[in-house]
């Protein structure tokens, strides 16, 4: 299997992750700490293999869930538009409905 | 006002089926029970972030618990959530500290994954998920190879070949590709031998296994994946094999394309962790040393 991602390089890369996710404050959560102690701990071949695998897992599962939020909240949140808003951009006006609509809690 | 508004979220969650009722509008719950219910948020509606501190603490039988400041998380089923590993029980704490204002379900792949796990919905057995894993390989994605175009033709060989090979060397057995819609010929031998292999899981990580395979759409792949042959951007862009052909020739569209990939990507990341942090457990590793 071709390591493309060296362990440094996997390690920066959640410490980066995580900074993004959490700010300033990043290196007093356990997943910080964690992930420090688990890249100083493995050292021997078949160990490093593993570790780096689940180190490049993890990476790829912390990018590619902002990521994926990130094109989330930009093409399917909510419009910024208010429902009125866009009935009134082709002249037409919502009814009033005193009682509210039955879906709404 | 206080009534109105626990009936309002009694409606909401009535869908989850909780371990306990109380007659309504009779007695008023407290309100730390509401905010255990609410956790879980409908289709439609999300829940705001009710917490400042999410931590671990280690409980009955070395199982790990989270709490969410004072309170113990529960899964959507109402028991009390625990993981067998720190390991894993970090990186769900993590997925809970990350939120923002607002809880989004859809990201905490590794949280949901552990609430199927706990709560067990459809009451599958591991021996009814190692049935239907063997069957997934009669349709397995890189065993159902096109004819046309050549371009495609050529990339499935160049890209799949290989995986399959692999897979065949490592497990000694026979697969095979088909082009016609019949698909492969599945040897009975072949599916005893990971039948076999398959048993050695236990329902943990078969559950993370069956979600992977579910992701990527075949077994092999998975199999490439957890057998950390391949990484998890490798199987993805196998699994993808057809879509990022199509992508190369005609271009890529962001909020369909990329969206598609980041989202399994994900998926097929947080599964593939599942699996090897349940086939780990500290806490046994712990008992035995202090023995």
């Amino acid at each position: 299997m071709a390591a493309v991602t060296s362990p440094l390089r996997a390690c920066r890369g959640i410490l980066k992750e995580l900074r993004i996710a959490k700010g300033s404050d990043y290196r007093n959560t356990l997943v910080y700490k964690h992930v420090l102690e688990q890249f100083r701990r493995n050292q021997f071949c078949r160990a490093r293999m593993d570790a780096l695998h689940a180190a490049r897992t993890y990476l790829c599962l912390l990018t590619s869930t902002r990521m994926h939020l990130r094109l989330h909240e930009r093409y399917h949140g909510r419009g910024d538009r208010a429902l009125e808003e866009v009935a009134g951009l082709v002249g037409l006006r919502l009814p009033t409905q005193p009682g509210g609509k039955g879906w709404e809690t | 006002m206080m009534l109105r508004n626990i009936c309002r979220y009694q409606r909401q969650f009535g869908q989850v089926i909780w371990p306990f009722s109380f007659p309504q509008g009779q007695h008023v719950p407290s309100l730390s029970t509401h905010l255990q219910k609410a956790k879980y948020a409908s289709g439609t509606t999300e829940r705001k972030k009710f917490y400042e501190n999410v931590s671990i603490a280690q409980g009955e039988g070395g199982l790990f618990e989270i709490n969410l400041d004072k309170r113990k998380l529960k899964t959507p089923g109402g028991k009390l959530f625990t993981v067998p590993n720190e390991a894993l029980a970090i990186a769900v704490a993590t997925e809970w500290d990350a939120q923002k204002d607002t809880l989004k379900f859809y990201t905490m792949h590794l949280t949901t994954l552990c609430n199927t796990a706990l709560d067990n919905p459809t009451q599958r057995t591991k021996e009814q998920m190692i049935s239907a894993a063997l069957k997934f390989l009669e349709t397995d994605t890189i065993c159902y190879r096109v004819e046309e175009p050549p371009g495609l033709v050529e990339l499935q060989r160049n890209e799949w070949d290989p995986v399959m090979n692999w897979i065949e060397q490592r497990y000694n057995v026979v697969i095979g590709s088909s082009s016609n819609i019949m698909g492969p010929q599945i040897p009975e031998e072949t599916k005893e031998t990971f039948q076999q292999h398959l048993n050695s899981y236990n329902l943990w990580s078969m559950t993370g296994l069956e979600y992977v395979i579910t992701q990527l759409k075949s077994l092999v792949l998975s199999f490439g994946l957890i057998d950390r042959h391949l990484s998890v951007e490798q199987a993805v862009v196998l699994s993808r094999l057809e879509e990022e052909y199509q992508i190369q020739r005609w271009g890529n569209v962001e909020w369909v394309h990329d969206y598609d990939m980041y989202e399994l990507q994900a998926r097929t990341a947080a599964g593939a962790m599942f699996v090897h942090l349940s086939s780990e457990s500290t806490a046994v590793k712990r008992k035995i040393l202090h023995d």
